[in-house]
């Protein structure tokens, strides 16, 4: 399971790669936006992104899309982790076909809940 | 134009004057002089008087600047709550995090207190000095070592993630400070134009609006009103709302 962290901050980026290697998943890589992160998927064989909304440069919502217009990477699970908790955001974030969204701050319990939840939906 | 009337004006003056003068009509040459030194001075009324108008409407489009007052009015009490929750957070974040270290270093010290009496036990049992008596009693205390490793592994590993868990706040208190920053940067701009209409090099209707950033941020509370959404439950609820 090789699975790409974005986020601006690099202590989020951090505790999220500390949280999955908790949770069993070893194989994380780094990328401060989508700018950096959608050549890195395109190139990188991953399993999982999990990403920021608010970043410079790229954002989430505009990676996500991004990632959704891509024909080899349309079905790869994504997961928004983000401060952002508008109604109207978390609806754009799901029309544009986020697999989860977890908003900021958040537990470990709450990250692992969602990406079970993820892989338990995209198994079946 | 108005300039070169104005100098063929004074150019009439100025000969009628001579004349005048060569003739010896004193009365005549001070009316012209009056005339001369008159239209002078309507003139500089005249730009005192348009210089007066043009600050004055440039002061008032500049208080007319609907920007001016969302930031008096809003953002500025907005971004004293935001610092101050960003204090909160740090607060917060800091004690979780001495809560963590002051309930995990007994954990440590028992663990190494015990290891280090349980290897002199262990050294005496090499060498071959303990009885069968004291043996029983050294495999219980490994039994119990064993024991209160495991579990305090445990708890030490749930101590560092609370740990790692509080630092959190870094990423949230960053994102509200740079919306605080820009806002000190847009009230810095408006200040400089106020400085530069009152100097008269600049009317204000050229100016550019600066705005905050569209993305709303982490929430602060008694701040964000409106469609946020207060914790994950209202995510999840929503997103189940949606299919999910």
């Amino acid at each position: 399971m090789k699975i790409l962290v974005v986020d601006d901050f690099s202590t989020m980026r951090r505790i999220i790669k500390n949280l999955l290697r908790d949770l069993g998943f070893t194989n994380t890589q780094e990328a401060d936006d989508g700018n950096t992160g959608l050549p890195m998927l395109q190139s990188g064989n991953f399993d999982f992104l999990i990403t920021d909304w608010n970043m410079p440069g790229m954002t989430g919502i505009d990676l996500l899309k991004a990632v959704r217009a891509d024909p080899r990477l349309e079905k790869l699970p994504v997961l928004m982790v983000t401060a952002e908790s508008k109604r109207e955001q978390i609806i754009e974030a799901a029309q544009a076909g986020v697999n989860g969204y977890v908003v900021k701050p958040f537990t470990a319990t709450t990250l692992e809940e969602k990406i079970a939840k993820i892989f338990e939906r995209v198994g079946a | 134009m108005d300039s070169v009337i104005e100098s063929n004006e004074r150019l009439e003056l100025a000969k009628q004057l001579v004349i005048q003068l060569e003739a010896g009509n004193s009365t005549d040459a001070e009316r012209t002089i009056d005339q001369m030194t008159g239209s002078r001075e309507n003139k500089l009324f005249q730009d005192v008087g348009r210089l007066t108008r043009e600050l004055h409407s440039a002061i008032n489009d500049f208080l007319l600047d609907t920007r001016i007052e969302e930031i008096a009015k809003r953002e500025m009490p907005d971004a004293s709550e935001r610092l101050s929750y960003v204090i909160t957070m740090t607060e917060n974040s800091a004690n979780t995090s001495l809560a963590a270290v002051e309930a995990g270093l007994p954990l440590a010290d028992e663990l190494g207190n015990t290891a280090e009496a349980l290897a002199a036990d262990w050294k005496r049992f090499q060498e071959r000095q303990l009885s069968v008596e004291e043996f029983r009693v050294l495999s219980q205390k490994l039994a119990d070592f064993f024991e209160i490793s495991e579990a305090h592994s445990g708890l030490l590993h749930g101590k560092l993630s609370e740990v790692l868990m509080a630092q959190d706040f870094q990423d949230l208190t960053g994102q509200i400070i740079r919306k605080v920053i820009s806002l000190i940067q847009d009230v810095e701009d408006k200040l400089v134009r106020l400085v530069r209409i009152s100097g008269g090099l600049e009317h204000p209707t050229a100016a550019p609006a600066v705005m905050a950033s569209g993305l709303a941020g982490p929430a602060v509370p008694g701040v964000d009103q409106g469609d946020q959404l207060n914790d994950q439950d209202d995510v999840d609820d929503l997103l189940s709302s949606l299919g999910f």
